[in-house]
């Protein structure tokens, strides 16, 4: 446990400190967010139809943006062979170190939501849902995200690979966070459904995900 | 093997055959190494002296032969009883000197020592709060050699380990790799450069 706290801790101190990633996540997403009432005109109403979809994209690929360097930043400098040697299993390593990018680049995100939603001409209700569903649903963004970073590592290949691997896989994450956010602000469906879904989907790709990725990992030695 | 005494280890390698990126970079290598010996792993440039390394740190995996360890604990594997030092030297700038070695130390666990302590005996102990962005390449693998000190590890993998130190620093290692071989330890070294220590030779793919 201790090594496992030690890593998170690590990868918190990297992210937060001057030239990592956490900051330059949301501050794209601000200016995703920021950028769509200027394209879509003073339509008030289209404007909080739209507002969950527009969260959510921005929140998609800040995550994106800042996920490719998981494995990359490790790789380069030579941790990751210490990290692949070392006592602790690779599953639970990278298993925490998609936790400290969620602490660090996820979360963050999150708290921005309800000052964006201000923007988007979302109520209350409807901003607290939205910020609800990227609660449940950007976990299931970092780890899979994980899969596509150790394979961008194991490829040699970063960035655009990366967002072509790991975009198809997070469409059903989207799907029903939106849907969840719509249900609570357009209706008619119930919001329970699409969120319990979400929060299966997470579930599943916090098991799925460490495990591919180490897989992906070990394959990739040399 | 019966004739080890306790707490003895012996690393052999049979047969070891390494491929990479489709070419055949060693084939048949035999090795072998007890507690207490160096061995300088020496040949041309490409002649596979990373390679064997990090097969034996598992962070290869061999196309034939196999690599065993006898002695030892036998609750580790044996990449986790090895320390590696590569080129690379797992540092990351943004942290200080401290934090880099402190996140080692409790990531990699184990029996170890004070940090201060081992910083002081590398010649770092000025340096201890600054990023180790700002070190030079001689003070950085100072730092790495650290790391080797906190976290006793039986089995030393050593790349080419005195490049970019100075003469008071390959002294100064000289004096930790004589240490470690008293303690029971185990080094097996990449080199061009004189170890500064008694050492078996492991010759690659023919004279250089």
């Amino acid at each position: 446990m201790t090594a496992l706290s030690a890593l998170i801790r690590r990868d918190i101190r990297i992210a937060l400190r001057v030239g990592g990633g956490a900051l330059v996540g949301v501050l794209f997403f601000l200016t995703v967010v920021v950028l769509m009432p200027f394209a879509v005109g003073p339509d008030l109403a289209l404007l909080s139809r739209l507002g969950p979809a527009i969260l959510w994209l921005g929140a998609l690929l800040a995550s994106l943006l800042t996920l490719d360097r998981l494995f990359m930043a490790d790789h380069e400098d030579g941790s990751l062979d210490l990290i692949t040697m070392s006592r602790t299993p690779l599953e639970l390593a990278c298993a925490a170190k998609a936790l400290a990018h969620w602490l660090a680049a996820g979360l963050p995100l999150i708290v921005a939501t309800p000052v964006l939603g201000l923007l988007l001409n979302l109520d209350m209700v409807a901003t607290g849902a939205v910020a609800l569903t990227l609660l449940a649903g950007t976990p299931a963004l970092t780890f899979t995200g994980m899969i596509g970073a150790a394979l961008a590592v194991t490829l040699h290949r970063g960035g655009l690979l990366m967002a072509v691997l790991v975009l198809p896989l997070s469409i059903p994450v989207l799907i029903f966070g939106v849907a969840a956010s719509q249900a609570v602000i357009v209706g008619p469906m119930t919001f329970g459904a699409p969120f319990s879904i979400l929060c299966a989907l997470s579930l599943v790709s916090l098991v799925i995900g460490p495990f591919a990725a180490a897989a992906s990992l070990r394959h990739g030695l040399d | 093997m019966s004739d080890l005494k306790r707490g003895e280890m012996q690393l052999s390698g049979h047969g070891l055959t390494c491929v990479r990126g489709g070419r055949q970079v060693f084939a048949g290598l035999d090795f072998a190494a007890v507690s207490g010996e160096a061995v300088a792993v020496v040949g041309r440039n490409g002649s596979g002296k990373t390679s064997l390394l990090r097969l034996i740190a598992g962070l290869l995996v061999p196309a034939g032969g196999k690599i065993a360890l006898a002695g030892g604990d036998a609750e580790l594997t044996l990449p986790e009883q090895c320390h590696y030092l590569g080129h690379r030297d797992a540092l990351k700038p943004a942290l200080s000197v401290a934090e880099n070695l402190t996140f080692w130390a409790e990531f990699l666990g184990g029996e170890r020592l004070d940090f201060a302590e081992s910083l002081a005996t590398v010649g770092l102990e000025h340096a201890t709060h600054l990023p180790a962005g700002f070190l030079s390449a001689g003070q950085r693998r100072r730092l790495s050699l650290a790391r080797l000190l906190t976290v006793r590890r039986p089995v030393w993998l050593l790349d080419e380990p005195t490049n970019a130190l100075d003469v008071a620093g390959q002294d100064m290692f000289g004096g930790l790799m004589r240490e470690h071989l008293s303690r029971g330890g185990m080094i097996i070294a990449a080199t061009h450069a004189p170890l500064g220590i008694d050492s078996r030779e492991l010759r690659i793919g023919g004279t250089a």
